[in-house]
């Protein structure tokens, strides 16, 4: 009886196991049966021209040179989280993307902070601020801007259409000669406004506003709140914000990077290390390699580089879902 | 809620903007702010910074704010800026010695021989009081000079055989190929306008130079043997791949053969000993400082490289002009203004310091933490360093618009070391005839 128990048991696991092994075959033919559909169809489609975007073609060679394009556009960020970790010594005398005898990167970051009296603190606290007022204010700017030329009929608005388009094309680094004579005559130069005022306009950013709230606001929902009896900014604050917010984020993202970035400006503007922003900043300690007498501190403009990056790529984390649904918005019609 | 947050928001936006108005005077406008003269100081030099608690010490009416300008490029490039606004220069600039005359014939800088800089010939070395003397004036100061000298690396050198530095322009091409049969290089050059204006100036060569009245100008590269001797010289050196012409000045790459000797020596001026402590920090105790090779054997003729001035900026305010030239005094006059600059690494201009036993029985340089360090292995360096400073030929002459010239020298011969595709002789004829070019647009008499 026991024996026979057993046996039967035995007989029902290999059951077990021969039902198993039949599953998963048969879902293993299944799946080759739908690559093989999937393939039939990708073959159809590319054969009539188009592709199917829920079902795209494999490319190795695609594949392939969007590698070379992540490495060859993560290289230099490797490059810096690498020799941010050297002292000056090991940076001259060790292999560009090695480590070094040492590991100096907590040194190196408080020796950043605490050079100079401390003068990268008021750079980074600059830039800050550049970007707060400046990148901020154009931000407000381009949404009223876009706003109003999306939703409001007046004379003119042809040609703010036509400087618009103009001013996009015109490259800020050919106006930064100009723009340093006026305000050398306005006695600005030297000063954080000569930063923040040219930083306000952004054409690019106006020019998105207007598109996304052409788009993104239904003109029947701005009548139906001014037949509510709402005023005009009312209307603009209470329904077109919300409704504006992935465009509004694209375009902060745009501006802060701008400003964050900026380098030409106030390079030509600012003589004060008091006002520089950080690329400036870093820039002049770069230079103390190449004087006569100065103090090569390579180690911290690496260093200092890579923080300099840290708070944009933090930006980027956190907004840029926002960022993709801005850019899609306003395709199709729903 | 709601309220709270806006208030939030407003008292943010308020102290956003605290800044803004704090600035709104600006640094260099108002010259006098509560009784104090407050002027602005432009340079690169790594020591000027510290001669201001000094100076703000022995002036309380004057308030001093030095700006780093990056660079001598860059800070030509401001000052011409500034000077085409006609707002927002300096009060002080710190102007190398070639590029001072540019600013004379502009008349942007003022004369100091009526504030009292007049008697101050023996105070200098004849070779920079020659260099700030234009035209009958004094335009500026004397900061600091460069004497050329040979630094070089003595293990490299003791692993090719050679137990002298080479003392003869002969010898140092022996010596050159001795280093290269060990796999480096005696030194590197790819096309520096500076270099080649020194080591013409040490052969003998006056290419240059400006009548009284400034109107017509001498450009001779081509005809002076004395250019023809170091060119063809130095050519011999690229033609046998003996110099690194690869490895462009003052870049990662340089001071990484600095460090680890793959270029072995280096001619040029007496501010390198804290650069070459910064730039190749391994190669502590195995530099050494030697004079220049000459022409002839037992000769000594020396020439300068780099080396600056502070020019007092033309300005209508007198109160500032006076507290400029108060400040430019302390520095470059004033015993304790100079030990400042002196202790912190700067070469002096002067003959009492170039004299004196401490500066001349020095060994140790200071590394960024202050820690002495025996950089040329204890040898008494400044002792070489202030004679080169004595053998400098008077007589060398920059042009009007030296920066711009040193500007387009790398377009014009840069490709005789690089990649070879033209000789140094005929670079240097093409920078001559451009240089002959924008004189004449210049609106110079040219002379050839």
């Amino acid at each position: 009886m026991n024996v026979n128990a057993v046996v039967s048991t035995r007989a029902s696991e290999q059951d077990l196991r021969a039902q198993e092994k039949a599953a998963k075959k048969a879902e293993k033919q299944r799946q080759r049966r739908i690559a093989k559909d999937e393939a039939a169809e990708r073959k159809r489609a590319a054969k009539s021209g188009f592709s199917n975007p829920d079902n795209p073609r494999r490319s190795m060679w695609l594949t392939i040179v969007v590698g070379i394009f992540a490495v060859y556009s993560l290289f230099p960020f490797v490059y810096l989280l690498i020799n941010a970790t050297k002292t000056q010594s090991d940076f001259t005398s060790t292999f560009g993307l090695g480590f070094g005898h040492t590991f100096a990167l907590w040194d190196n970051i408080v020796t950043v902070f605490t050079y100079q009296d401390g003068i990268f603190g008021r750079w980074l606290l600059n830039t800050i601020f550049y970007v707060v007022v400046g990148a901020g204010g154009a931000t407000l700017l381009a949404i009223m801007g876009g706003y109003a030329l999306a939703k409001f009929r007046f004379p003119g608005r042809k040609a703010v259409f036509a400087v618009i388009i103009g001013a996009i094309s015109v490259p800020g680094i050919a106006l930064a000669v100009p723009q340093f004579l006026l305000f050398a005559k306005l006695g600005l130069t030297n000063t954080p406004w000569a930063m923040i005022l040219p930083s306000l306009i952004s054409p690019f950013g106006l020019y998105l506003m207007w598109i996304f709230s052409e788009q993104a606001v239904p003109t029947e929902l701005i009548e139906a709140a001014r037949v509510d009896g709402a005023g005009e900014f009312r209307t603009f604050f209470t329904i077109a914000l919300p409704l504006l917010s992935p465009g509004i984020v694209t375009t902060a993202l745009f501006t802060i990077v701008a400003t964050w970035n900026n380098y030409f400006l106030p390079l030509i503007m600012l003589k004060d290390a008091d006002w520089y922003p950080l690329t400036i900043g870093l820039n002049q300690w770069k230079d103390q390699a190449s004087t006569a007498g100065g103090q090569a501190i390579q180690n911290l403009v690496i260093t200092g580089s890579l923080i300099t990056i840290i708070p944009l790529v933090i930006a980027f984390l956190l907004l840029q879902k926002y960022w993709q649904s801005g850019l899609a918005a306003g395709a199709v019609k729903e | 809620m709601k309220f709270d947050k806006r208030i939030i928001a407003m008292v943010g936006a308020a102290a956003m903007l605290m800044p803004l108005a704090a600035c709104g005077g600006g640094s260099n406008s108002s010259s006098n702010s509560g009784g104090k003269t407050s002027i602005v100081v432009w340079s690169w030099e790594p020591t000027l910074p510290a001669t201001v608690k000094g100076f703000e010490k022995a002036n309380p009416d004057i308030s001093v704010k030095v700006t780093n300008a990056g660079t001598n490029k860059k800070e030509y490039t401001a000052l011409n800026n500034a000077m085409s606004a006609g707002k927002g220069a300096p009060d002080v600039a710190q102007i190398e010695y070639y590029a001072l005359p540019e600013y004379v014939i502009r008349n942007n800088v003022t004369n100091l021989s009526d504030m009292g800089a007049s008697g101050y010939k023996s105070f200098y070395t004849p070779g920079t009081w020659n260099s700030v003397n234009i035209n009958g004036g004094v335009y500026a100061l004397p900061m600091d000079s460069g004497p050329m000298a040979l630094f070089y690396n003595k293990s490299v050198f003791d692993k090719a055989g050679i137990s002298q530095p080479p003392t003869t322009w002969d010898e140092f091409y022996e010596d050159a190929k001795k280093v290269k049969a060990t796999g480096n290089y005696i030194t590197s050059d790819s096309g520096d306008a500076g270099f080649f204006d020194s080591m013409t100036w040490q052969a003998g060569a006056t290419p240059f130079s400006t009548s009284k009245d400034g109107k017509t100008v001498t450009i001779n590269l081509t005809k002076d043997p004395k250019v023809k001797k170091w060119v063809d010289f130095e050519q011999k050196l690229i033609d046998e791949d003996l110099i690194d012409t690869k490895t462009p000045g003052w870049s990662d790459d340089w001071n990484r053969g600095l460090n680890d000797g793959s270029i072995a020596s280096l001619l040029t001026g007496a501010w390198m000993p804290n650069n070459l402590l910064s730039g190749a920090p391994d190669a502590s105790g195995k530099w050494r400082v030697a004079p220049m090779p000459t022409w002839k054997s037992g000769g000594t003729e020396n020439s300068e490289n780099g080396g600056s001035s502070l020019a007092v900026i033309k300005s209508k305010d007198d109160a500032k002009s006076k507290a400029a030239y108060k400040f430019i005094d302390y520095v470059c006059h004033n015993k304790a203004g100079i030990k400042t600059r002196v202790d912190a690494g700067a070469f002096p201009a002067d003959n009492n310091t170039l004299a004196s036993s401490d500066f001349l029985n020095m060994t140790t340089l200071k590394d960024s933490k202050g820690q002495p360090n025996e950089y040329f292995g204890g040898q008494k360096f400044n002792e070489v360093l202030a004679q080169a400073a004595k053998n400098v030929v008077p007589g060398y002459k920059f042009l009007p618009f030296e920066v711009y010239a040193r500007g387009i020298y790398s377009d014009d011969a840069g490709a005789a070391f690089t990649d070879k595709k033209t000789t140094l002789e005929k670079g240097v004829a093409t920078w001559q005839d451009h240089l002959v070019d924008y004189a004449k647009k210049q609106g110079y008499t040219v002379k050839e």
